[in-house]
């Protein structure tokens, strides 16, 4: 976020300029011009995100339906919320699902990266395929996966059943449908990761593995003193993205099991979802909006702060 | 393949092994990620997929039915038509928004402008689901539920879109700028025949992000075009699920049709997608 200080300190200094009517029309002008190149994106940007959320805010105090007047309550929703079993078991099922996910995401995107940064025969071929998912809609995702997972003449149920093995009943079985959700997403995002550690591996300068080989470190003692210690900043960047992403999962979750079965696999959104056009509770979904803002936001400071404990920016 | 032997010959054998392993390895690894899609085009074309069937590898009576039905039975060419609309309207004001907010961002100094920035990429962090009942009430006050200007409204400026604009307009060298003001060319000069042709690049990735992020937009369109005309393809797909329980060549045919115009757009685009990803600093 502090991309652009550096920057922007240099050059905002100008001299204090004397105001004759020339430079007076001048500044003028300059500052049409500055207006003319912001507003394009500052007045959507207002409008439709700073705007919403701080209203958000005001609706999170409310009881409310959408559909008759609001009905101020204070913090009421929120402490309904806090005390709510219902709320834990949201957060629950949504840090199961990015302890699932987040690592099957990582190490395998850290072991296809490792594999296609090596002198191979079609690289750029294989590093398509594994990013085509990427650019796949979550919903056809979901689907395809509902598809491969059904349980009853689905084609991995068919193939376990070929060898023997009375395969689960995955989304339709409570105890499945979170598996089932976070194979779906980790096949989906494998190649995103892969992408950006794969960039971050490009960045490393060939002459520390020379140097750790002059040394006599095998392949496995150059990847962990070597390799991840200077890929720290990739590492970094998934860890946040993943989290921020993981908290707000919800398309997947919506078609692959709508929150069931019997709300198994019901994540914070889906119950934001569900508060606000199922229960017409706008208030609760609200604040339970704000709850989840704060959390990853505070998620996310943290993570800032301790990035210097191991992230090495060479 | 000649050259493969060659390639191989002259490693210790060792070497040669762990490099045939790793090979076969990520060729089976292709394979298995590819496999999902596979399965779905098999099944799109294997008619009659019922609640006992499992389809053939190799499909008996490989036929088109089900993508007949698909736009027989549904709107589904009307649904195309709303996504591909709605995808390139978000796509061509994104991509002005963008590179002139890039443009300020990069060229144009003034007061408080790094605060500025920082609320704009802070906007990054803010979950659609917290806007999403705020947003709702503001469309239907303007009366724009059900329209395509409400789906499009706040997707027009994307914070993400700027960061990497900005990033590639730092990157033009500011001695063309230089030059161009001495031949008298003011901001709009600059911005139009200076910095828009070096930055193609980052236009391209753009173009791509943008067209992928509201073809693929599922919360959003589901909350505003609650009409079944007005439907965008997940919504639509998310819709045969409930529709078609057990038709599973109707809901993948659905798929494939969905998943096309992105696979031709991302091949189009492949090379410029991971250049630009590497490039905006996230490494």
């Amino acid at each position: 976020m502090s991309v652009s200080t550096v920057q922007t300190s240099i050059l905002d200094r100008s001299k204090p300029p004397e105001l004759t009517a020339p430079v007076r029309r001048n500044r003028t002008r300059y500052a049409l011009t500055v207006l003319a190149f912001l507003l394009p994106s500052a007045i959507p940007l207002t409008l439709f995100v700073l705007g919403p959320m701080v209203a958000a805010a005001w609706v999170s105090l409310q009881k409310w339906n959408l559909i008759s007047p609001m009905q101020f309550v204070g913090l009421g929703n929120y402490e309904k919320l806090l005390t709510d079993p219902v709320t834990a078991d949201v957060f629950l099922h949504t840090v199961y699902y990015i302890a699932g996910y987040l690592p099957l995401v990582y190490f395998g995107g850290l072991a296809l990266a490792l594999a296609l940064n090596t002198a191979l025969k079609g690289r750029s071929f294989l590093r398509g395929v594994y990013f085509l998912p990427v650019v796949t809609s979550w919903i056809v995702v979901a689907l395809v996966w509902r598809w491969l997972l059904n349980p009853s003449n689905g084609i991995v149920n068919t193939v376990l059943a070929f060898f023997g093995i009375d395969g689960p009943g995955w989304w339709s079985d409570p105890a499945w449908a979170m598996p089932s959700i976070i194979i779906a997403s980790a096949w989906k995002d494998l190649g995103f990761v892969m992408v950006i550690l794969l960039a971050g591996l490009q960045a490393i300068n060939p002459d520390m593995y020379d140097a750790a080989k002059v040394d006599g470190a095998g392949w496995w003692r150059r990847l962990i003193s070597v390799t991840l210690p200077l890929l720290s900043p990739s590492t970094f960047f998934v860890l946040v993205i993943s989290l921020i992403n993981g908290f707000q999962v919800f398309d997947q979750v919506y078609a692959m099991t709508a929150g069931g079965p019997n709300g198994a696999s019901t994540v914070v959104v889906q119950q934001i979802y569900d508060l606000t056009f199922r229960y017409g509770a706008a208030g609760e979904a609200s604040a339970l909006s704000w709850i989840l803002f704060i959390v990853i936001l505070a998620i996310t400071l943290i993570q800032v702060r301790g990035q210097r404990r191991w992230v090495n920016y060479g | 393949m000649a050259e493969l032997t060659l390639q191989t010959r002259r490693m210790p054998a060792s070497r040669r092994a762990g490099w045939i392993v790793l090979h076969v390895v990520i060729i089976l690894g292709a394979m298995a990620m590819f496999f999902p899609f596979l399965w779905t085009i098999i099944t799109s074309i294997s008619p009659g997929m019922g609640l006992t069937v499992t389809p053939a590898l190799i499909p008996e009576n490989p036929s088109l039915e089900a993508y007949a039905r698909l736009f027989a039975e549904r709107p589904f060419g009307r649904v195309i038509l709303n996504s591909l609309g709605l995808a390139a309207a978000t796509t061509i004001v994104q991509l002005v928004t963008s590179t002139t907010a890039g443009y300020a961002f990069s060229r144009l100094p003034f007061k408080g402008r790094g605060v500025v920035f920082a609320i704009y990429l802070a906007t990054m962090m803010i979950p659609l689901q917290v806007l999403i009942v705020p947003l709702f009430v503001e469309l239907k006050t303007f009366g724009l539920l059900n329209t395509y200007l409400g789906a499009l409204l706040p997707t027009f400026a994307s914070a993400f879109g700027i960061f990497l604009l900005r990033q590639a307009i730092n990157q033009v060298p500011r001695e063309l700028d230089e030059a161009a003001t001495l031949d008298g060319a003011g901001h709009f000069r600059i911005f139009f025949s200076v910095v828009i042709p070096n930055i193609r690049p980052a236009l391209a990735t753009l173009t791509v992000f943008a067209f992928m992020g509201s073809w693929n937009s599922f919360l959003w369109p589901l909350v505003v075009l609650r009409k079944p005309e007005l439907q965008t393809l997940p919504i639509a797909l998310a819709g045969l699920q409930g529709q078609y329980t057990t038709e599973w060549d109707i809901i993948m045919a659905g798929s494939v049709v969905s998943i096309l115009p992105m696979l031709a757009l991302y091949i189009f685009a492949q090379k410029y997608v991971i250049q630009g990803v590497a490039s905006s600093g996230i490494k």
